[in-house]
């Protein structure tokens, strides 16, 4: 696995000692065409960075672009000096961390049963399970579901609806067949059980797999925003993206509004916007770097069939 | 082996497979249990099984309702122009990282680039009003310090296209050269040096050896987007759009959500989903015969 997270590593194609003159400029333009896109990447943060960082003025009158005009950490003073906002993060954070432990310990618990080909029953489970993949009641019965259940406006419904997802189940039971089963098998002689091999065989085998389906359900439950918007009404239970989802419409009504009512009191700044939006973002963007190989090679899984 | 010897050592397996399974039965056939209000005139206080049947009335309703054609009509244009723009973005960007030779470049370009990827469409469409707005948005101030007039990026439905389409550009090309920088793992490198050999220039050995190298992928990524035709994700449409572009940016996903709980018509929402279920299902069915013919390989 460790091959396919790294490709980086082993693509570049070998230079030749001498290089033609062709050659040098092709490099050169694609070098420099690379830098731009790269770029082009970046400058969206950029400048959300460069106006959360700067005063009233310079941003109404368009003058801050990739710098930040009279440097100010107002804003950010402001952000977290919200309460909501920070009580917001703190449940969000709560809300991925129980439901990351609770989709994996689901998720390991169905993949190492049906890992086993010889499990009698095995192919019924296994159709019961793809079918889901393509085929789904529809965002209505399943809030219809939500609601029976008394789930609404608690955090349960963005917990227990997105338990398992069937991508990750398939990854995870291709991972455990790919164990040799000698090794589960020497630990059968010596009478142990199918929990204690899970346990102690198994799972500390799995740690990249495990690590890697982690991250990618956290990544899932921290971005998510429909379901919050369709369960949740109290804003006490506001996880971050729904937090910012107002946010957003306030812009959208200033955008709006811009024909009619010019600079109505009841906008909010636009560097109080950008702080929170680099607050919100903040958090993925630290983890990011240190995790990238594991997001790589959950692709790298996922596109290797199971 | 008997079944009682068979349980007696198995029976951990199934044990595990308890909650899974409750779970399968209950958050993904549960609402398959509740497609049957599409035929029922349904309201909370009979719920599903005591809600009175209709047939196929609300579906009726359905097909002559204008803002479903619109919606549909929307859904497939926006997944057709995102296949026209943001298909070939990724290969021509994993092309080019595969021609870096620098390792710590083509690392850190790798890195930035998979960044917005990991942003969730909230936050995106926060940097979208900042970037884009009209008044005040960072394109503009550019624009309008060069003396033009400014650009209705988010109010006028045509260019609010083109925002939306560079913005799936901006959010999935870095990550969706991933699976096209794997296949070229698989190139033989020798043909790279009887190339060189053979003294054939960067473009010519990229026309002739990379990307025939990139066929599979690129058919089977091609056939995967079309069987997701009728499939739109809710939160880009919804996020980005706006009352002013309602009339591009109102897709199926957001028809479905407004008419069902916004309005609370639920029996409607539910036949629309249903279409979209089942349309959507034939056409990944459809996609995976394809892939079998043109590839020798399912998609499935």
């Amino acid at each position: 696995m460790d091959k396919l997270a790294d490709i980086s590593k082993t693509t570049a194609v070998k230079a030749k000692p001498a290089s033609s003159k062709g050659d040098r400029i092709f490099d050169i333009v694609n070098v420099t065409l690379l830098s731009i896109v790269v770029l082009v990447c970046l400058i969206p943060f950029i400048h959300i960075l460069a106006i959360s960082l700067s005063s009233a003025r310079p941003i109404m009158s368009g003058e801050v672009s990739l710098f930040p005009v009279e440097w100010t950490v107002e804003a950010y003073v402001k952000v977290f000096s919200d309460m909501s906002m920070i009580r917001s993060l703190g449940f969000t954070v709560m809300l991925t961390v129980i439901f990351t432990i609770l989709c994996m310990a689901m998720t390991i618990a169905a993949g190492y049963p049906l890992s086993k080909s010889n499990l009698k029953g095995r192919g019924f489970f296994m159709v019961l399970i793809i079918i889901t993949m393509f085929f789904s009641g529809g965002i209505i019965p399943e809030y219809i579901l939500v609601r029976n259940l008394h789930l609404l406006d608690t955090m349960w419904a963005l917990i227990l609806p997105g338990l398992i997802s069937p991508f990750y189940l398939i990854i995870m039971i291709s991972f455990f067949r790919n164990i040799p089963e000698s090794l589960e098998e020497a630990a059968e002689i010596d009478g142990s059980s199918h929990f204690y091999t899970l346990w102690r065989i198994i799972l500390p085998l799995s740690l990249p797999v495990i690590a890697t389906l982690s991250l990618f359900y956290a990544v899932g439950r921290w971005n998510g925003f429909m379901d919050t918007l369709m369960y949740i009404n109290s804003p006490e239970l506001y996880p971050l993206q729904l937090k910012l989802y107002q946010l957003i419409q306030n812009n959208m009504a200033s955008e709006l509004m811009r024909n009619e009512v010019v600079g109505s009191a009841q906008m909010m700044p636009e560097s109080l916007k950008a702080a929170s939006v680099i607050f919100a973002t903040l958090p993925i963007l630290i983890v990011y770097p240190w995790l990238q190989r594991y997001f790589v090679s959950g692709v790298m899984l996922g596109a290797v069939k199971g | 082996m008997r079944m009682s010897t068979y349980l007696r050592r198995y029976w951990q397996l199934y044990f595990l497979l308890i909650l899974p399974i409750a779970y399968f039965l209950t958050f993904k056939y549960g609402p398959m249990y509740g497609i049957q209000i599409a035929f029922k005139d349904f309201n909370f206080f009979q719920g599903i099984n005591d809600s009175e049947w209709i047939g196929w009335d609300a579906f009726r309703e359905v097909f002559q309702n204008q803002d479903f054609y619109k919606t549909l009509r929307n859904t497939l244009m926006l997944n057709f122009l995102d296949l026209l723009v943001s298909f070939p973005a990724p290969l021509l960007l994993a092309i080019m990282l595969y021609e870096v030779k620098a390792v710590w470049f083509k690392k850190l370009s790798q890195t930035i680039l998979y960044i917005p990827h990991f942003i969730s469409w909230v936050i995106i469409g926060g940097i979208v009003y900042q970037v884009f707005g009209t008044q005040s948005g960072f394109v503009n101030n550019m624009w309008m310090a060069l003396g033009f007039q400014p650009i209705p990026f988010l109010t006028d439905p045509n260019y609010w296209l083109v925002t939306y389409l560079l913005t799936g550009v901006w959010q999935s090309a870095g990550w969706g050269t991933i699976l096209y920088l794997a296949a070229l793992t698989g190139i033989n490198k020798e043909l790279y040096e009887a190339a060189d050999m053979d003294g054939a220039g960067r473009l010519k050995r990229i026309w002739h050896i990379t990307l025939p190298g990139l066929k599979t992928t690129i058919i089977t990524l091609l056939i995967i987007n079309l069987g997701n035709m009728v499939t739109i994700g809710f939160e880009r449409p919804f996020v980005i759009g706006n009352v002013a572009v309602q009339d591009y940016s109102d897709v199926l996903s957001t028809f479905v959500y407004r008419i069902g709980l916004e309005s609370g018509q639920y029996t409607l929402a539910t036949v629309v989903g249903l279409f979209q279920a089942v349309v959507g299902l034939i056409f990944v069915l459809g996609a995976n015969y394809a892939s079998k013919k043109s590839t020798g390989e399912g998609i499935l």
